[in-house]
């Protein structure tokens, strides 16, 4: 117990790191949780695209014997797009709204380390891409019966090779905005659809033009989606592709890092962590 | 008896943007247990001291030592045991009052932290604001707010830059007020930077004053006021601020472990 009657927990450890994780991750739970319209606005945007494709597969359907064949192949491939950007969008908006609230002075003089911090944005981009996407997935499951589950064990790793690389772009559009301002935050919202055309999300990379697939062999959503296309049409659940996303995952997440803390480091060179805000 | 380690050492700090040097080479020290202001005007360089003090603004070169530890190395570990508020800073406007204390009092690791933060509401009289929307607030509730959240670890060292601006003079005497309290009943450091000089005649144990980057003038209020033949340190601030501080008689310099006397007494109004 300190001079004034406080007793102050551990603040070295794995459990004093959870203990601040679980408040940034408390923090952003009260402002998710309790505002519907939020809740409603992240399930939106999933649910309307994957609405459009299903009808899409309705209309297609009776004179495509690959749809046929696959008839969750496009819902199967838009939600999962949509766990990709609600991955980025998870850690990058997380960090928007502590410069919104003119926060991040607050926090970066509490004893709340950098790793923490990002760890905290990982965790709840898991819980915005779950109610975002998961709106969309109850809602193809009732509206036209598909199931997400339908694509089995390998959807667990489909779910985490997208969420890490959202989580390596999250950082990234951090880092800029960190480094140049709010006035780089339209990234949040566009970065991600830089990857689009060669994730290979709607077709197979190898209608790409030669160099582009090699700008799609070092991108882990391209196997992802290889993967999926594999498990739906053929049935076969490409282990190899699923090792090689992940092993990306790890370089994009090792880059995002790289890139957040040098710009965190330029912010504390030039003073803007107290200041930055709208 | 030996003299008490200083809470906050700062040797030749510089910090340079580019070609603008905003400190140029500081150096003071600041006594465990006192309360010391940071004076100067706007740009004299108080917000950027504050700043490489809280270790959120990395030095040009020099050391900063606070509570025993190297900042520039060893933030983290000095980081628990103290604690700011500053009119730069807000808390996230959309949560409650209570759940924006929760959440600081769970990242500093406050034990039993539920008490402690309706302690802090009775003691700031925040008691019917705790489920309102911080951004709801006026100025001076904020304020408490933010005191209150400043205080939820009971710091060791408190770090106010302008605690009272922007609020009326009956809400800036309360906060004076209470922080007077906090400190005498904790013997917390506290090192503030203001612009108000009748606060720092009547919460300051000494003064380090500041222009353009450089410390020009330390030693307590009264001492301050004497050395520069001022009745109020208003004047002495005015005659600092506009150059006119070559006059100054020199003082003998004080012994650190001595307290000085107070140009104001403290705690005179009601809370």
């Amino acid at each position: 117990m300190n001079a004034a009657g406080v007793t102050l927990k551990p603040q070295t450890g794995p459990g004093a790191s959870a203990r601040r994780i679980a408040a940034l991750i408390r923090r952003h739970a009260y402002l998710l949780l309790k505002s519907w319209p939020r809740i409603v606005s992240m399930a939106y945007y999933p649910t309307v695209t994957m609405v459009l494709w299903a009808f899409i597969t309705v209309s297609l359907a009776p004179t495509n014997s690959f749809l046929q064949d696959a008839p969750g192949f496009f819902l199967g491939a838009v939600l999962l797009w949509d766990v990709l950007f609600r991955g980025q969008l998870g850690v990058s908006l997380t960090f928007i709204e502590e410069i919104y609230s003119r926060n991040l002075g607050n926090l970066f003089v509490a004893p709340l380390s950098l790793t923490e911090f990002v760890l905290a944005q990982f965790a709840l981009s898991v819980l915005r891409t779950l109610i975002g996407v998961g709106g969309a997935c109850l809602a193809a499951w009732l509206l036209f019966h598909y199931s997400i589950f339908s694509l089995g064990l390998p959807l667990v790793a489909f779910f985490a090779g997208l969420l890490a690389f959202g989580w390596g772009i999250g950082l990234v559009v951090s880092g800029m905005i960190l480094r140049f301002g709010l006035g780089a935050e339209e990234f949040a919202w566009a970065a991600i659809f830089l990857f689009a055309p060669v994730s290979g999300v709607y077709y197979p990379i190898d209608v790409l033009p030669g160099w582009l697939q090699w700008v799609a062999a070092a991108i882990p959503s391209s196997y992802v989606f290889e993967g999926m296309r594999a498990v739906l049409v053929d049935g076969v659940v490409r282990t190899d592709l699923l090792v090689r996303a992940l092993v990306l995952d790890v370089a994009y997440v090792a880059l995002g890092a790289l890139v957040f803390s040098l710009a965190v480091g330029h912010a504390r060179r030039h003073g803007r962590l107290l200041q930055m805000g709208e | 008896m030996s003299t008490p380690t200083p809470a906050i050492v700062v040797s030749g700090l510089v910090k340079r943007y580019g070609a603008v040097e905003a400190v140029r080479g500081i150096s003071f020290s600041v006594r465990a247990g006192t309360t010391t202001a940071l004076l100067g005007g706007n740009g004299a360089g108080k917000t950027t001291t504050l700043s490489m003090l809280l270790g959120v603004l990395e030095p040009t070169a020099g050391d900063v030592r606070v509570l025993g530890v190297d900042m520039r190395r060893d933030r983290r570990a000095a980081l628990p045991r103290m604690n700011f508020t500053s009119p730069y800073v807000d808390l996230p406007k959309r949560l409650t009052v209570a759940e924006n204390l929760r959440v600081f009092a769970d990242l500093y690791g406050v034990a039993q932290a539920a008490e402690r933060v309706a302690s802090l509401a009775r003691e700031f009289d925040l008691a019917g604001l705790m489920r309102q929307p911080y951004g709801t607030l006026s100025a001076g509730q904020r304020t408490r707010v933010s005191l209150a959240k400043a205080l939820l670890n009971g710091p060791e060292l408190l770090l106010l830059d302008e605690p009272t601006a922007s609020l009326d003079p009956d809400v800036g005497d309360r906060v004076r007020t209470w922080l007077t309290g906090y400190q005498r009943r904790t013997g917390c450091t506290m090192l503030l930077a203001s612009h108000n000089m009748v606060e720092v005649e009547r919460m300051c144990d000494d003064v380090v004053m500041l222009r353009e980057g450089s410390v020009v003038d330390q030693g307590s209020p009264a001492d301050l006021v004497a050395r520069y033949g001022r009745g109020t340190m208003e004047e002495v601030f005015l005659d600092v601020a506009r150059g006119r501080d070559d006059a100054a008689v020199p003082l003998p310099q004080r012994d650190p472990a001595t307290p000085s006397s107070r140009a104001g007494e403290r705690g005179t109004d009601s809370p």
